[in-house]
């Protein structure tokens, strides 16, 4: 523990901080990036923009990735940073790497030049004559790149605050970059627009609620250091309703973030409106994240008020799973879908939150890391299935698909498969450790819940299969459009869900060291 | 020899087999079948020379291997077989390769027998033997498992071949039926899931079986794991009431797969009860002993009455199925020795026997196009060998003496009686209606005048005639003489019995000698 001089009560003397920079590089190098890939933009000729942002970015992320592996080999991680913002500590080193990884194979569906997803001039109105000047004169827009890496900067922040403040900031941080890619698609732009004003103006909703949730805390501990907040609700000190009233408008900000019921209304629109490759990064990333987030906040800030909140967390983790499954059930747009499922998926995940335990952490860690490879190839999948029309959304388009190109049907039944929990993938193994994370923490009703939402949530799974393979392909029906970089990220994909479902031991055990020491304090 | 890896090779090669078919080129249609038929001949032949080092005094489980495989759970490939595990591998691996000859040219012709108007696309006839090959390593998997774990996942992964199987190349309610099948068959799978979770938290962290054994549950904790597995194998075995998913899966699924679905898959239910339901949870076994048998008498005579009502051929086996479903589940639940020994040698036969009626209605789909009973009659007299098996195939399954369900259900019925003597007597009656059934359909079908449609029939060409003649005469020959399979099962079940803590009850008159 460093010294417990706090940032905030300090006053007069501003003391210069002290500041990790080894500890914290991954999150230097990617806003430093971010920061380059902006210089790029106002500097480059527009011929150079997207030759240099593309390798620039990947680089980033590798270099990031590289150095989180580093960290992680090189001592056991178990400190605090930055006077106490930041903890460095094996949960935190295994969702940045996990994010890190997660986001270089976004950045392949985002780079994918052939496709097109982003649309040449945001300013330009849907339709209107400067739209189609922008795009006859194949204008590309690069400053996605910069936008991303500052929202995947954010995202490596996010799990790792200690402090409220710095989490308040992440969550920003990597909030309004994916505000902005949201309503940049090129085919339905006022989808996607919807989307993006959607989730601007619920996000920012559930920003104020989460800030009002850290000022009330604030007010009950007098800091807004998670560890601080533990130890005097420990105590018992004060008053009650700030603290419970904390809690819960807190939890609303972190809930919002990761689509639980009945925060998750901004989740199918956003999902389905936004660029595909957005999606996935959303979809994967941002999940993770928030998870982390949301583990780092549980585990540590009200660890010792677990009898308060576990309740509450089991009635959102059952209604979670449940609606996702079956509001699922009725959705006929495949992003839409997939992003019920998504929710439903949340819901699981959270039953492995709600076991507070070192087996309900590593598990969720395990299957965070396996649901985001998973969910970023059925995206990958869906980017590739394309008509006139841009994507082939419906899901009756997909008619027949799997006579049409039998590999590319055969790889997205088999993510369908592992969302929906089929032993030898990595969902099976997934929900296996959180469900028996869960048993073990007593939560076996939850654990009953959760297997009855994946029969549900099986049946719109196979359903897409049944569309794809037993129905007869339309005349005019998508075709499938193989470009390398697309095909590389469901190749990887595909390689990770049949890894971890056949042979997790290795990450297991990662998953488990990661979570030996829990979270830093 | 013995440390050669029998099970794991018996288990890859049809998967890599599996493989390799679905890998071939398209177009090379006839390569694909004749490996298929190679792939599973030569598993086959491996079975055999493996059986034939199968000592029945030796250990338990034996030809068994453990190695870890994910560690973090406590989990491990871990194989080996008893005397029932063992003649189970064996009767799958007899039914796949004739199941393969059988639908040699039913690929080709996919859509072939799909409803007037529907039109009939081309279908990769490749992918159809690649699955029943990944099917056929599965099942040798889900019976070898001596760990539970690895049964959870091969009992979990054989559905998805099955579901493909049916949902892609069955008639014209295909899809229904698949996805009927799937749903039924996950949603008791999960129910088995969360008790095998809770096997695992409660007990010592490990899922191999022989260190589950006498754990000391609590006993409302062993009743309500009990449940999550015994549902998932009453859906799969499939007893009444949750039997519905097995009728429509048989209307719609093709000949072939139907003999593996109903003739192997569904042993999967009964076999795990065996060992899994009885030997994990012998005090919750007992427990739940009356109404397990009150569901088996039911299944008996509900399968049958219905069976005698259909009026589709393949429906009509699957409901004489649960009927003798429901016979094998009574003699594991009698937990008497006969009525197990009865019980277990019942899935065989009953794997052989409803395997060649499935077969021969298959014959008499493609020759028609319909499996209705009306659409026929008087098939005897332009395809007597046709008319000749059906015959055979169906006399088995109402238990003439001589052939081979005679001998299990008579074990049944004998061991039932020396503990549950209602039961017996009501389950006694299943025969008198399986008699029912099975006469009147062949009356209806194979009598009578010969109808227009029939007329152009083809008797049995040599090909069919070589899928279906090893069936009956195995039919036969354990119809006269038993003893070398009940030799394998009985040290098995005298285990599971001694697990269970039950004892025959001593006023026995039947089967001197026995017994020690």
């Amino acid at each position: 523990m460093s010294a417990g001089v706090h940032i905030i009560a300090a006053p007069g003397d501003i003391p210069a901080p002290h500041i990790e920079y080894g500890q914290l590089a991954p999150m230097l190098i990617v806003f430093g990036v971010a920061v380059l890939g902006v210089l790029v933009e106002a500097l480059a000729g527009r011929p150079w923009r997207y030759r240099i942002q593309v390798p620039l970015a990947f680089a980033g992320l590798l270099a990031a990735f590289v150095w989180t592996i580093v960290l992680a080999w090189r001592h056991e991680p178990f400190h605090v940073a930055a006077m106490g913002a930041l903890g460095v500590d094996g949960p935190t080193l295994f969702l940045q790497g996990t994010i890190l990884v997660l986001a270089l194979v976004s950045l392949l569906l985002i780079a994918e030049r052939s496709a097109a997803h982003f649309t040449a001039q945001a300013s330009a109105l849907p339709g209107s004559e400067a739209e189609q000047q922008s795009m006859s004169a194949g204008i590309t827009q690069t400053e996605i790149f910069p936008l991303m890496m500052f929202a995947v900067g954010g995202m490596l922040m996010f799990p790792a605050s200690n402090d409220l403040l710095t989490m308040f900031v992440a969550l920003e941080v990597l909030s309004l970059p994916l505000y902005l890619l949201c309503g940049l698609a090129r085919r339905r732009r006022l989808l996607s627009q919807e989307a993006a004003v959607k989730y601007f103006l619920l996000g920012a909703f559930s920003s104020a609620f989460f800030l009002y949730g850290a000022a009330l805390l604030y007010g009950y501990a007098g800091s807004v250091r998670l560890s601080d907040i533990s130890a005097q609700a420990g105590q018992g000190a004060g008053g009650e309703t700030l603290l419970l009233a904390g809690i819960a408008l807190l939890s609303v900000g972190l809930l919002f973030k990761l689509g639980a019921v009945p925060f998750h209304m901004w989740k199918p629109d956003v999902y389905q409106g936004a660029p595909t490759p957005i999606t996935a990064l959303m979809a994967s990333c941002t999940l993770v994240s928030a998870f982390g987030a949301l583990l780092r906040v549980y585990y540590v800030g009200f660890e010792t008020l677990r009898w308060d909140w576990r309740p509450a967390m089991w009635g959102v983790a059952i209604i979670t799973m449940v609606v996702g499954a079956v509001v699922a059930i009725t959705q006929t747009d495949i992003k839409r879908m997939l992003a019920y499922s998504s929710i439903a998926h949340a819901g699981f995940l959270l039953t492995g939150v709600v076991a507070t335990s070192r087996q309900g952490l590593s598990g969720t860690l395990f299957y965070l890391a396996a649901y985001g490879f998973t969910t970023i190839g059925a995206f990958a999948v869906v980017t590739m299935v394309r008509d006139a029309g841009g994507e082939a959304a419906h899901l009756s388009r997909w008619a027949g698909l799997g006579r049409r190109s039998p590999v590319i049907a055969g790889v997205f039944a088999f993510f369908l498969l592992a969302m929906a929990g089929i032993p030898l993938t990595s969902g099976f193994t997934g929900k296996f450790a959180v469900f028996s994370a869960a048993v073990d923490g007593g939560a076996t009703p939850l654990v009953v819940v959760g297997v009855l939402a994946s029969a549900i949530a099986a049946f719109f799974y196979v359903r897409v299969i049944v569309v794809m393979f037993f129905s007869d392909p339309e005349a005019d029906g998508p075709s499938v459009v193989v470009s390398p970089a697309t095909a590389t990220a469901v190749a990887l994909g595909l390689t990770v869900t049949v890894v971890l479902g056949v042979l997790p031991q290795p990450v297991l055990d990662l998953a488990g060291t990661a979570a030996s020491q829990m979270f830093v304090r | 020899m013995n440390d050669f890896p029998w099970l794991s090779v018996l288990i890859a090669l049809p998967a890599l087999g599996a493989l390799g078919v679905a890998l071939l080129p398209r177009g090379r249609d006839a390569l694909a079948k004749q490996a298929a038929l190679g792939v599973s001949a030569l598993v086959a032949v491996l079975t055999f020379v493996m059986a034939a080092g199968f000592d029945t005094g030796g250990s338990r489980f034996q030809f068994a291997e453990t190695y870890d495989w994910i560690p973090a759970f406590g989990v491990h490939w871990a194989v080996g077989v008893d005397g029932v595990a063992l003649v189970l591998i064996l009767m799958s691996v007899i039914l796949v390769p004739l199941v393969i000859l059988a639908s040699w040219t039913d690929a080709d012709r996919f859509g072939g027998v799909v409803a007037e108007g529907e039109s009939a696309p081309a279908k990769s006839v490749k992918t159809y033997f690649a699955l029943v090959l990944a099917l056929e390593a599965m099942m040798i998997g889900v019976f070898a498992a001596t760990d539970v774990f690895l049964f959870y996942v091969f009992f979990e992964a054989m559905l998805i071949p099955v579901y493909f199987l049916i949902g892609a190349y069955g008639g014209p309610q295909r899809s229904y039926a698949a996805v009927k099948f799937l749903l039924y068959s996950l949603f008791g799978g999960l129910l088995m899931l969360v008790a095998v979770i809770a096997l695992y938290v409660y007990g010592p962290n490990t899922f191999l079986l022989a260190d589950l054994q006498g754990l000391n549950l609590d006993p409302t904790v062993a009743k309500w794991l009990f449940l999550g597995f015994f549902i998932a194998f009453a859906i799969k075995a499939p007893m009444v009431p949750l039997h519905t998913w097995l009728p429509d899966a048989a209307g719609q699924a093709p000949a072939g797969a139907l003999v593996l679905i109903v003739g192997v898959l569904d042993k999967v239910g009964t076999y795990g009860m065996m060992r899994f339901c009885l030997e994990l949870f012998p005090g919750a076994s007992k427990w739940a002993t009356p109404v397990v048998l009150t569901f088996a008498v039911i299944s008996i005579i509900y399968g049958a009455v219905l069976a005698i009502g259909q009026v589709d051929l393949k429906r009509l086996v699957a409901y004489t199925s649960i009927s003798h479903f429901g016979f094998i589940v009574l003699g594991i639940f009698a937990m008497t020795s006969q009525g197990q020994s009865g019980a277990a040698l019942y899935m065989v036969n009953h794997g052989f026997s409803t395997g060649a009626l499935f077969l021969i209605v298959g014959f008499l789909l493609v020759r028609r196009g319909s499996a209705r009973v009306d659409a026929f009659g008087g098939v005897q007299k332009v395809a007597p060998l046709l008319a000749g098996a059906f015959l055979i195939a169906g006399l088995s399954g109402l238990s003439l003496p001589g052939l081979a369900p005679f001998v299990s259900e008579f074990l049944v019925l004998v061991g039932t009686f020396s503990r549950y003597q209602v039961a017996a007597v009501i389950a006694a009656l299943g025969i008198v209606l399986a008699a029912v059934y099975i006469l009147w359909a062949y009356q209806r079908t194979m009598n009578g005048p010969t109808t227009e449609a029939v007329a152009g029939f083809k008797d049995l060409s040599r090909r069919e005639l070589a899928a279906v003649a090893p069936i009956l005469a195995i039919v036969v020959a354990l119809g006269f003489f038993p003893k070398p399979v009940l030799d394998v099962i009985n040290p098995s079940v005298k285990h599971t019995l001694s697990v269970v803590q039950q004892t025959d009850p001593t006023p026995t008159v039947a089967e001197k000698g026995a017994r020690p």
